[in-house]
């Protein structure tokens, strides 16, 4: 039997809070270690120099003269490798921290896994009991309550509550139903937590979602970026610079009368090479994913997060997405003769009835301002001998029978025909409010017209904020609805979109895909049905929405397991950082290099030309102090480094120039002087003691 | 002081005056677009088309271009090196000189054919005129042209089209209608300041103090005007530019630096006219100007300040350094050309480099280091644009998306082929000296042992490298060690980037362009420029600190602490 649901939620969340705890921060020590194996090594070009230069430097501990060439003491030599085999260890823990928790999530989600028992239904309406590890993609089987769900599949019978916490560290359960788009597919591992469902597995075991996300969250599979990819083909021609550099530099000093002993010129190479990202590199892009697997979207692949950094252009579906997708009361319209209060009384009353959305906003509404009913005691809720009278398609109106009067809202022309003459007053307001893209209701107390409700669909708070955020990072975001051009364009100005699309079919979604990225735009999208599924699978960046169909999350590159539309806004964020984390540091790690040079040329021709002391800028106390001190800050930069790394640079939106103008100030000045200042300390510390060397 | 700021400026405005119209003309030129020139030079174009059987019609790809021009490179460099082995048996031979070297004559047709001019010959003393003409001045047009047609190339690729254009038609082109008229008209005008032009051998003066003397002459004022035109460099005479018949007097001097300048400068402008972003092409054109005017006041400085160790020995400090230097120029003037010389890698020489102070000698060995201050013909901008793609793409993802240069994104393909671009220069620079002084190869040839030594040795790679061509002197070439080494370094240091290059920008022009939005980092303005020029200083010139610190900076530094080696 599994862990409960309960549990596994448990651990999910507390999982998902931190990356600096002890469960996740020891076991890393020891994996640092074992990813010291140069097999697994050679798989990072600047970090293998590193070890190979250890490598050597500990062959000159043994014999100093093993090269030939000057000698320097077994101590120095000693020292050097000791320093390399850290900054080698340092950037293995870096990786072996990020992925930390990604296994530690892995391993919580197989407890999920375990084989469970499934309730088969033969083709002659029998059941039998297997092991879900039998069941195959066609099968039918009856889950009841209480019971975990053995595999993926979409719900052909019956309406439950089902217990997803296993997936989402959600725990309050989601209604399942069959034959809609939005909630009749289940995933296994989750729980039936009432009533029973009859579901249609869709996935072979190996295959299910379950899988797919241990392999994805455990990074088994990770591959490197495209962006990754060309960034460590940039550093593998930096080192083979600086290889060079370092290695021709021995017959330079050797002719010029200084020759140079093996372990400082390798201490030249690795403080030149750039260890620092090159240390860094992998944990930022686990993190990067891991960043967003927090947010509870799951990305198919580092690409498609890389790629949201990327996007011109969001695709957002209103309802659900910019909108609740109710219709909510906004504003009450009272007829001549009435004041806005009498309204709002009226239509309180006229909702005690009405349990829908918009009744509940209606009253919420009236609250709002403060009303306390005069029509009688107890009015905000239902009084004893209230006539309740609920909405019916054939009235068209609900509402209240209170005292003798009859207090009622609904169609225009529905209040009409109850008061029994036109109303053109009420008419002509509920045109207005039909022209803005609402909804109007009339109100009538008896035979008088107290006024309309306006009733609106509602731009989600925030929204509007966040459209301006992506206007400031450049990205344009287009709504996609199915309401009419007029309704559309109320809710676009309201919620500040770019542009919007009304009266949209499936189809002019993957039309306006195709459009924007023909003139060269990268898009993403948001889905849940199987129709979105097309425009999914063309899109660059597509989040499927957990309770979609498994066509949409077939087609989409990424899946958010709460079904928030939202979210993908958050993934272009993450996508962003990650990039921006990558730059900052890899320039950080350049930038470093001038001031080691300052450290470590002067210490290795001062000898032979007293002169190149003037260079010393920091007055490092000793040539092998010197160079020691810059091997040393060019380590520990490495884990100093690794919070940065894992959390990301700090990103808000703003313009690329006010970004790339203060991250150059920070990452690339700084990046300049840090290292002055890091090795004229460590000199402090390290230059007394080096003096024995 | 002020009379040489004065001088250094009033030429600089020249320059600067003259990027505008020739940017426009030249890109009338490979636009197909319409200049006064074409009455004249259409039917002459015709003839060539119809005698060689080009297809002007025929569009090339960045392969085909690439492979058009290293066969008719190939072609000629073979053709130079049977006219250097055979000049003997040539016509225009008065003063009966001899087959030249087999080594030397590799080193020579490596240097001509690539716009080098690296000399280890004295000209007057190893060819025939028909060697001068044909195998230095002749080459000295199709280098040129040949730079500058690749340069071309590869501004239509960051254009955004994969239709290079046609090389055969573009070689013509550059030769007929910018680099002959423009020769032909300034060489009138050295003739007229004193330059020689005759046939006529060497001819044997008799001394105040009555000795013979030979004085060496020839068509030199051909020669004057493409080499300086062409940023080619190899002169007449070994003292090149220095010798009173390359280089009569002041106006000549002035000439043939505006003449440096005129083609690298306006090739900015012009590309700014050819892929239509102005902004980008002056932000180019300033960060390179930016570096120019540093290196030019650290040349002026050196030389300005003269040597302490000679001053003690009661030289007149007011002079500067005059050691090796013409008095005809003076000190502004001398800087200038220095520093103009190694910018725009023409390589002519009007002031013995070996001779420059520490301090100065920084200006012309950082600038061939770095070996993007406007450049030579064509492919000067070309490593400009390697450190602008590099920069933008370790620095552009600082703004939060995969970068992009002039709106094309920047990925693994472009990383790879800019970063052995750039990776090629310091490669050759390095190994071919690492490899001299570990196996001590022809070290003898070196005058002043020790880190001067060391001076030479890095100026002479460099020099061939950069495709530069000018020489520190102090050092023996002419070695089979040398030659052979030089004249690869120099091959390499031609080709692999060009390649490279212009198979970038077959790359980036078949990328979709990226509409730019307030989030992309624009690649142009100080912001730009700041980055570009970051990039340079210190993924450029931290390659070749220690190189630099073994070199002039110690012994600038040794200098002044009065120390000699």
């Amino acid at each position: 039997m599994a862990a409960t649901a309960h549990d596994i939620a448990a651990e999910q969340r507390r999982l998902r809070s931190s990356t600096f705890t002890p469960a996740i921060l020891v076991p890393a020590l020891w994996a640092s270690v074992v990813k010291l194996d140069p097999r697994w090594m050679v798989r990072n070009p600047v970090m293998f120099v590193v070890e190979i230069g250890a490598v050597l430097t500990a062959a000159l501990t043994i014999d100093p003269t093993i090269f030939g060439g000057a000698a320097a003491t077994r101590g120095y030599n000693l020292l050097v490798t000791v320093i390399l085999v850290l900054t080698v260890v340092f950037a293995n823990y870096a990786e072996a921290v990020a992925e930390g928790r990604g296994r530690a999530q892995a391993a919580t989600l197989r407890k999920t896994k375990k084989e469970t028992p499934a309730t088969r239904l033969r083709s002659d309406g029998t059941t039998e009991q297997i092991s879900s590890a039998k069941l195959r993609k066609g099968d039918i089987v009856v889950v009841s309550t209480n019971e975990i769900i053995p595999g993926d599949g979409d719900v052909i019978e019956g309406v439950a509550y089902v217990n997803e916490a296993a997936i989402t560290g959600e725990s309050a359960p989601v209604l399942k139903e069959p034959g809609t788009d939005t909630h009749s597919s289940v995933t296994g591992g989750t729980q039936v937590a009432t009533d029973s469902l009859k579901i249609r597995i869709t996935a072979d075991p190996g295959e299910t979602f379950l899988d797919r996300m241990i392999a994805l969250v455990e990074g088994a599979k990770r591959q490197k970026t495209p962006n990754e990819i060309a960034l460590t083909a940039l550093l593998a021609v930096f080192t083979i610079i600086f290889l060079i550099v370092c290695v021709t530099i021995v017959p330079f000093a050797a002719y010029l009368g200084s020759p140079l002993d093996i372990a400082t010129v390798i201490a030249l190479l690795v403080c030149l090479i750039p260890t620092t990202i090159g240390a860094l590199l992998s944990a930022i892009g686990i993190a990067g994913m891991d960043r967003v697997t927090r947010f509870n979207v799951l990305a198919m692949s580092g690409r498609s997060v890389e790629a949201a950094g990327d996007i011109n252009t969001l695709l957002l579906d209103k309802t659900g997405t910019i909108t609740f997708g109710n219709r909510l009361a906004s504003k009450f319209i009272p007829a001549s003769g009435h004041t806005e209060r009498e309204l709002a009384e009226a239509a309180l009353l006229s909702s005690l009835a009405d349990e829908t959305v918009e009744g509940r906003s209606i009253v919420a509404l009236a609250k709002q301002l403060g009303v306390e009913p005069s029509l009688g005691p107890g009015a905000q809720s239902v009084a004893e001998g209230d006539e309740l009278i609920p909405f019916s398609a054939e009235t068209r109106m609900s509402g209240v029978v209170r005292g003798g009067r009859r207090i009622m809202k609904g169609a225009v022309d529905a209040i009409e025909g109850l008061v029994g003459r036109p109303l053109p007053e009420m008419r002509a307001a509920a045109d207005v409010i039909g022209r803005e893209g609402g909804t109007p209701l009339g109100v009538a107390v008896d035979s008088e017209p107290i006024g309309v409700i306006y009733l609106k669909d509602t731009v989600k708070p925030g929204m509007r904020e966040r459209f301006a955020d992506f206007r400031k990072m450049g990205i344009r975001t287009v709504m996609v609805t199915g309401d009419n051009p007029l309704t559309a364009g109320t809710i676009a100005r309201e919620a500040g979109v770019d542009d919007y699309i009304a009266q949209a079919k499936p189809e002019d979604k993957i039309r306006l895909i195709k459009a924007e990225q023909d003139g060269g735009r990268l898009v993403a999208m948001t889905g849940d049905g199987t129709n979105d599924a097309p425009a999914l699978a063309q899109a660059d960046v597509a989040l499927a929405l957990n309770s979609g169909t498994s066509a949409a999350k077939e087609a989409a590159n990424m899946v958010d397991l709460d079904s928030d539309p939202t979210k993908l806004l958050d993934v272009v964020m993450i996508g962003k950082q990650l990039l921006i984390t990558r730059g900052a540091i890899t320039t950080f790690s350049i930038a470093n290099d001038v001031a080691k040079y300052f450290a470590i040329i002067p210490a290795m021709f001062v000898a032979v030309f007293g002169e190149l002391s003037a260079l010393n800028v920091m007055q490092l106390a000793t040539p092998k102090s010197a160079i020691l001190s810059a091997l040393i800050f060019n380590a520990v930069v490495i884990p100093l480094l690794i919070p940065l790394a894992l959390r990301g640079v700090r990103y808000r939106p703003t313009s690329a120039d006010a970004l790339l103008l203060r991250n150059i100030s920070i990452y690339g000045l700084g990046g300049i002087v840090a290292p002055f200042i890091g090795i004229k300390l460590i000199d402090l510390v390290v230059g007394p003691i080096a003096g024995g060397l | 002081m002020l009379l040489d700021i004065a001088q250094i400026a009033i030429v600089l405005a020249l320059i600067l005056l003259l990027v505008r119209p020739m940017g426009r003309y030249m890109a009338a030129v490979f636009t197909g677009g319409r200049t006064m020139l074409d009455r004249f030079i259409d039917p002459i174009d015709g003839a060539i088309y119809r005698l060689s059987g080009i297809d002007t019609r025929q569009q090339m790809d960045w392969r085909a271009y690439v492979k058009a021009m290293l066969l008719t490179n190939l072609v000629m460099f073979v053709m130079l090196f049977v006219v250097l082995e055979t000049q003997q048996f040539l016509p225009l031979d008065p003063d009966g000189i001899g087959a030249v070297d087999p080594f030397l004559a590799f080193n020579t047709a490596a240097s001509f054919i690539t716009n080098t001019n690296w000399q280890n010959y004295g000209g007057e003393n190893t060819l025939s005129y028909f060697s001068q003409l044909f195998a230095i001045i002749f080459p000295q047009f199709t280098s040129a042209a040949t730079g500058l047609v690749c340069g071309v190339a590869f501004i239509r690729g960051l254009g955004g089209s994969t239709n290079m254009g046609n090389f055969y038609v573009d070689l013509v082109r550059s030769i007929t209608r910018i680099l002959l008229p423009i020769s032909i008209a300034t060489g009138i005008v050295f003739v007229a300041l004193g330059v020689p032009a005759t046939f006529d051998g060497a001819v044997t003066a008799q001394t105040v103090s009555g000795s013979e003397q030979t004085i060496t002459r020839g068509p030199v004022a051909a020669l004057a005007s493409i080499k300086h035109l062409g940023t080619n460099g190899g002169g007449w005479f070994n003292t090149n530019s220095a010798h009173p018949y390359e280089n009569p007097n002041p106006t000549s001097n002035v000439l043939e630096n505006v003449l440096m300048g005129l083609i690298p400068t306006s090739l900015i402008y012009m590309l700014g006219l050819m892929i239509r972003r102005m902004r980008h092409a002056w932000t180019l054109f300033w960060v390179m100007a930016g570096f120019f005017l540093v290196f030019q006041v650290i040349a002026y400085a050196g030389e300005h300040a003269g040597n302490p160790l000679l001053t003690a020995l009661g030289l007149d400090p007011a002079q500067g350094n005059m050691e090796g230097h013409e008095v005809r120029f003076g000190q502004g003037l001398t800087s200038l050309f220095i520093t103009s010389t190694t910018a725009f890698t023409t390589g002519t020489v009007d002031a013995m480099h070996d001779s420059l102070t520490p301090l100065a000698s920084l200006t012309p060995i950082s600038q061939m280091l770095l070996n993007m201050v406007f450049g030579g013909k064509g492919v000067g901008f070309i490593n400009l644009i390697v450190f602008a793609i590099l920069g933008v793409f370790m620095v552009g993802l600082m703004v939060g998306r995969t970068p992009e240069f002039l709106g094309k994104k920047i990925e693994s393909h472009e990383v790879k082929l800019a970063s052995f671009a750039f990776l090629m220069h310091p490669l050759l620079i390095l190994f071919a000296m690492a490899i001299t002084f570990a196996l001590s190869l022809d070290l003898s040839s070196i005058l002043n042992p020790g880190p001067h030594g060391f001076s030479e040795v890095m100026y002479m790679y460099t020099s061939q490298a950069a495709n530069n061509g000018s020489a520190f002197a102090g050092i023996t070439g002419n070695t089979p060690w040398f030659n052979v080494s030089g004249g690869l370094v120099i091959v390499l240091g031609r080709y692999v980037s060009i390649v490279l290059m212009l198979a970038l920008a077959g790359s980036l022009a078949k990328k979709k362009e990226v509409p730019v939005t307030i989030g992309t980092m624009r690649t142009e303005g100080p912001l730009f420029g700041g980055v570009l020029a970051g990039t340079v200083l210190i993924i450029g010139a931290l390659t070749f600190f220690p190189i630099l610190a073994l070199g002039p900076i110690v012994e600038q530094l040794a200098m002044l602490a009065g120390r000699t080696f």
